[in-house]
């Protein structure tokens, strides 16, 4: 089962426009990354606290509700978070191949 | 002398007589009296004449207050308007004094006396209701002022009821005795603590923070009830261990795999990365529309979408295509290979449109396939043959690259290359089962009963004198279960009863070379359609012999296949790499789109048409797959009136 997720992010991570990606556990230590440090750790904090709060409304608003994914696109790239069992899955993407 | 005034009326003088206290003589007493009587007028007083003088003016004494106003207005909510008070306060105040009397019998009084050391013996004698109070002589102040320091202390004895004669303390005249003791020299003492440890504690009161505290709450009081219930049947203790034992691995486990908790999370991300590269295509497919197609009247074009293709299935040719009936983006490719030469593995890869770059599911094979069929109800199995005679069955639900079921030659495997299989309906005993057709002549039916295979010639396929043929396709019919065709590869077309196993119902002269395809239409039960090498295709109606339509199309026609949408569209792949879109309504004997899809050395072997979108699937030999939109004027679709069936049967030539 892990050798079929970690195949999974290397395929990702090998498509068209993917900066990297990042896996962080429940309390928000990347735990696998492609990137360099300083970037994950970047990355690792800051879509934390995001998530955090998406979480926060959208079980607000329903309590039996729950965030399942965030996407979010700039202008440069998109960031997308999946978040499975309190841990969370990030890729960054270029976009305008 | 006396004080007389009176008036009468307003209006009238006023007289008034002045008294005097002390005596005056008489003789000027009497002129100050008679200079009394004379009238003497102010200077502002009102002339009047007599008549008016002497006009009575009744007055009126009432008992009203004549400054209470008359006219107070209250509103009522009753009514919702001002009403006027009837009754109106007529008491006038004109003057208020409080006094400092008590009531001699109310406590405030008697607390006063008790102090003051007054017996309340003195006052039963008085009774009545005022208060008698002394005012001591002033030659017994001396002896009282003793008395009084007495009476101060509030423990004195003789301050209460008893003593008849008691001296009346004086409240006025007293003075205060005091003295100063010695003050002991004050002096700090302190100690200090260690103050309690804080730590600060916050926390945010959210409706799902409320929620969930709600929820443990609930899950705790069942796992309490459960244990209640638990207790009393000890024989569960094993089995608790047993449960405890196998939750403390479950937990290990969970902790050293961290990523497999991920695992669903990130298939969707690859999705959403393969949506945001191929993106464009996505919207084409769902929203491009060929507008161009309005000017070219029956003609319609093909778009190109996304392309399928796998490093495993490299080099194979795509043998087998077929699309999940329940799961409308999913679809199934066998590969493997034509050749007889260059046998060797094969791959069984499920693609589906969200994600073009990779399959969901592979499972690669020793063997080439050569078919495939996913079941309709049970969209989970898939039943494959196999270029060595063998069948497979398999579930996609089980984890593992081995099929659950598997054909060998004690069960009776074909001797040849299996060409189609085909699932039917369940059978009497609810057991799934499939029918497979090879080379070696043979209609087996294969049934899965628990962990077995079971397989059951149905009909040994022969023509006089050779001892059997080599079918390449077959199809059941859709409505009549048991009737089905069978294309041979020297080119003629059987029908046959699943129940006849040595008879053909009717023979068909179809095809010089081998028969690669036969279909049956969605729509009409008559009719089927037929491709072969010697580049035709032929549509037939089963009770005449002869074919109703011939096309020729300059090329070993590899695949055909019907559409769903419409009973008078099909569709032919050839292996030129051309792809040919016939609508029989629109026009009898051309295409209406003819398109080159893949380089003119590759050649295509299969197409399908999804069920419900406007798309199809090509395979070819280099193991590509590739989707195509079909342009509107592809798709025309029968009115709602006007049945697909009468479409199909309009267009149809007469036969005499």
């Amino acid at each position: 089962m892990a050798s079929e997720v970690e195949e999974t992010l290397k395929r990702i991570e090998g498509q068209r426009g993917v900066v990297g990606t990042v896996v962080c556990n429940a309390d928000g230590i990347p735990i696998r990354s492609s990137l360099d440090g300083v970037a994950t750790a970047q990355y690792a904090r800051l879509l934390r606290k995001l998530t955090v709060m998406a979480k926060s409304a959208v079980r607000d608003i329903d309590p039996q509700n729950d965030l399942t994914f965030l996407r979010l696109r700039s202008q440069k790239c998109e960031i997308m978070v999946g978040l499975e069992n309190e841990f969370l899955v990030i890729v960054i993407q270029n976009l305008h191949q | 002398m006396q004080d007389a005034f009176f008036c009468r009326g307003s209006n009238e003088t006023v007289l008034f007589v002045q008294d005097k206290e002390d005596g005056m003589e008489h003789g000027d007493e009497w002129d100050e009296w008679s200079h009394g009587k004379t009238l003497t007028k102010p200077p502002d007083q009102l002339e009047l004449t007599e008549a008016e003088l002497n006009e009575t003016f009744t007055r009126i004494l009432t008992a009203t207050n004549p400054h209470a106003p008359q006219n107070i207005v209250r509103y009522s909510f009753k009514k919702r308007s001002y009403k006027p008070i009837s009754a109106v306060d007529q008491m006038a105040v004109h003057f208020v004094l409080e006094g400092n009397l008590l009531y001699k019998d109310s406590d405030e009084a008697r607390r006063q006396m008790a102090k003051q050391g007054l017996p309340a013996v003195i006052f039963v004698v008085f009774g009545s209701a005022c208060i008698g109070f002394t005012q001591a002589t002033p030659g017994e102040d001396a002896a009282e002022m003793e008395e009084v320091e007495e009476e101060d202390r509030p423990d004195s004895a003789a301050s209460k009821t008893g003593k008849k004669e008691q001296k009346l303390t004086n409240q006025i005249n007293f003075c205060e005795r005091a003295s100063q003791t010695l003050n002991n020299p004050p002096r700090e003492r302190n100690c200090q603590t260690e103050p309690p440890p804080r730590c600060n504690f916050s926390a945010i009161a959210n409706q799902w923070e409320i929620y969930d505290a709600y929820v443990e709450e609930l899950q705790k009081q069942e796992k309490n009830k459960e244990k209640q219930k638990a207790i009393p049947s000890k024989k569960d203790d094993e089995d608790d261990d047993r449960g405890k034992k196998k939750m403390i691995l479950m937990e290990t486990q969970t902790q050293s795999d961290d990523l497999c908790k991920m695992a669903k999370a990130t298939k969707i991300l690859e999705r959403m990365v393969n949506q945001n590269i191929y993106g464009d295509l996505a919207i084409d497919f769902k929203y491009y529309e060929d507008c161009s197609d309005e000017f070219r009247e029956q003609e319609g074009t093909l778009l190109p979408l996304w392309k399928f293709q796998c490093d495993k299935a490299k080099k194979l040719t795509v043998t087998a295509l077929c699309w999940n009936k329940k799961y409308q983006d999913l679809f199934a490719a066998g590969m493997g290979s034509y050749d007889f030469s260059k046998q060797g593995r094969g791959v069984l890869v499920f693609y589906t449109l969200k994600n073009s770059s990779f399959p969901e599911y592979i499972y690669p094979t020793n063997c080439g396939i050569m078919c495939l069929d996913i079941h309709e109800q049970v969209s989970y199995l898939v039943a494959v043959g196999f270029y060595d005679g063998c069948v497979a069955v398999y579930n996609l639900k089980e984890d593992g690259q081995q099929p659950v079921y598997q054909s060998t030659a004690k069960t009776g495997k074909h001797t040849d290359p299996v060409w189609q299989v085909r699932w039917q309906n369940d059978d009497m005993d609810g057991n799934h089962n499939f029918y497979s057709v090879s080379s070696d002549g043979r209609v087996v039916s294969w049934t899965l009963v628990k962990n077995e295979l079971v397989s059951t010639d149905i009909i040994k396929l022969t023509m006089e004198g050779v001892p059997h043929l080599s079918t390449a396709s077959f199809d059941f019919h859709k409505q009549i279960n048991h009737l089905f065709l069978v294309g041979t590869q020297e080119g003629k077309i059987h029908k046959c009863f699943k129940t006849y196993s040595s008879q053909y119902l009717e023979t068909y002269d179809a095809h010089t070379l081998a028969v690669d395809a036969v279909k049956w239409n969605h729509f009409h039960p008559k009719v089927f359609i037929s491709c072969s090498s010697d580049w035709t295709v032929k549509i037939w109606d089963h009770t005449i012999n002869t074919p109703m339509f011939t096309f020729e199309l300059y090329a070993a026609v590899g695949d055909v296949a019907w559409a769903p949408y419409s009973s008078t569209v099909f569709a032919a792949v050839t292996v030129n790499g051309k792809v040919h879109i016939f609508d029989l309504n629109v026009n009898k004997y051309e295409a209406i789109c003819q398109q080159q899809v893949v380089a003119k050395k590759t050649k295509l072997t299969h197409i399908e048409f999804n069920l419900v979108h406007p798309l199809i699937i090509v395979g070819d030999d280099q193991g590509y797959i590739t989707s195509f939109k079909l342009s509107p004027n592809l798709r025309k679709q029968p009115k709602v009136r006007q049945s697909s069936l009468s479409r199909l049967t309009d267009v149809m030539p007469m036969q005499i």
